[in-house]
């Protein structure tokens, strides 16, 4: 019985958190301007949309990893699913919860294009140091 | 620790990077136990919940630290620490009774009642600490992350101690979830300390802004 309890209690804290703790991650993000050549290759050129989110983290994918940021990108896109099914269940019966979701996930978007802006830039210091030996 | 100590936050955040170095040697000390006895060997569950004993309360420091830090200004650590002191000592008493009355094995039991609800407390006091960074407004973006991270580790670990209560045949699946759910804290503090400078502010109400 107490088992059971504190199960459901730490469910419930531990959504409570997760959905904060990612929304500070991509609070520190939103302050980061992108330059202008992964605004062409994402394709953001003002607003980032939820609909970008599949093609920008495949881009990513493409980019050699850091450790640093995987974990990072990882709950992003836990987010993001998250997002995507209360939008889709949820947020059917509230529409201001449907555009909070669709915003929501915009800013997940905005997320992963800061994240391939730093891949792309350690690449380049990666290649930079070989061309350098 | 290593992140930590690269971005100059080491003593700043001292019980964190204590917490963290003890859970390296724990974790060295667990694959030596392994490496000798074998994963499913009496020697490794003994190790295991008595260095997590030992960890969770590390762990329940740890927060400590963030609780004087948040409320720095304020100049109550003594009270925190005579608070946290009398909680401690509550939680084993708790577990102590609990487990007195229902099993013959105390010492072990002990150990492992003591984990789970140390971290139950440990969730409820991050909890609070939550709230009072909204309340009074803390801005330190490091800070936040730190605290909230640690909330998620928490519940995590509490959602899985119960679990593990309430299915305890499912060990199978519990050897590869403990694990996973332990890569949590050092991935989320690395990724604030490396990423997140000390001078960074955020105003945590915009984080906890609900639509109606």
């Amino acid at each position: 019985m107490m088992a059971a309890f504190i199960f459901v209690v730490s469910v419930v804290i531990f959504l409570q958190f997760f959905v904060f703790y990612c929304r500070s991650l991509i609070a520190v993000s939103s302050k980061q301007p992108l330059s202008p050549e992964v605004q062409d290759v994402t394709g953001i050129q003002r607003a980032a949309s939820g609909e970008d989110f599949n093609r920008v983290m495949q881009l990513l994918h493409l980019c050699p990893e850091r450790p640093e940021d995987r974990k990072g990108i990882q709950a992003i896109g836990a987010y993001f699913r998250l997002l995507s099914f209360a939008g889709s269940t949820v947020a059917q019966l509230a529409p201001s919860m449907k555009s909070w979701t669709d915003s929501e996930r915009g800013h997940c978007t905005y997320f992963a294009a800061i994240a391939l802006e730093r891949r792309i830039s350690f690449s380049r210091d990666m290649l930079a140091q070989q061309m350098d030996a | 620790m290593v992140c930590a100590l690269k971005g100059n936050s080491l003593r700043r955040y001292l019980c964190l990077n204590l917490y963290m170095g003890l859970s390296f040697l724990v974790s060295v000390g667990r694959y030596l136990v392994i490496s000798r006895s074998g994963v499913s060997s009496m020697e490794y569950a003994y190790f295991y919940f008595y260095s997590d004993a030992l960890l969770t309360i590390g762990l329940y420091f740890a927060l400590l630290n963030l609780y004087s830090l948040v409320f720095d200004e304020m100049k109550v650590e003594r009270y925190l620490r005579l608070g946290a002191v009398i909680l401690l000592g509550g939680t084993a008493w708790f577990s102590y009774a609990v487990i007195n009355q229902s099993s013959h094995r105390i010492l072990s039991h002990f150990a492992f009642e003591l984990s789970q609800n140390l971290y139950f407390v440990g969730l409820v006091l991050t909890y609070v600490l939550w709230g009072a960074i909204l309340k009074l407004r803390e801005t330190r973006t490091r800070l936040i992350q730190l605290v909230l991270s640690l909330g998620v580790y928490f519940s995590a670990f509490a959602a899985d101690y119960a679990l593990r209560n309430l299915y305890p045949n499912l060990q199978p699946v519990w050897q590869y979830v403990t694990p996973a759910l332990g890569c949590i804290l050092p991935a989320a503090w690395m990724y604030s300390f490396l990423f997140v400078t000390e001078e960074a502010r955020l105003a945590p109400s915009r984080l906890a802004t609900v639509p109606r």
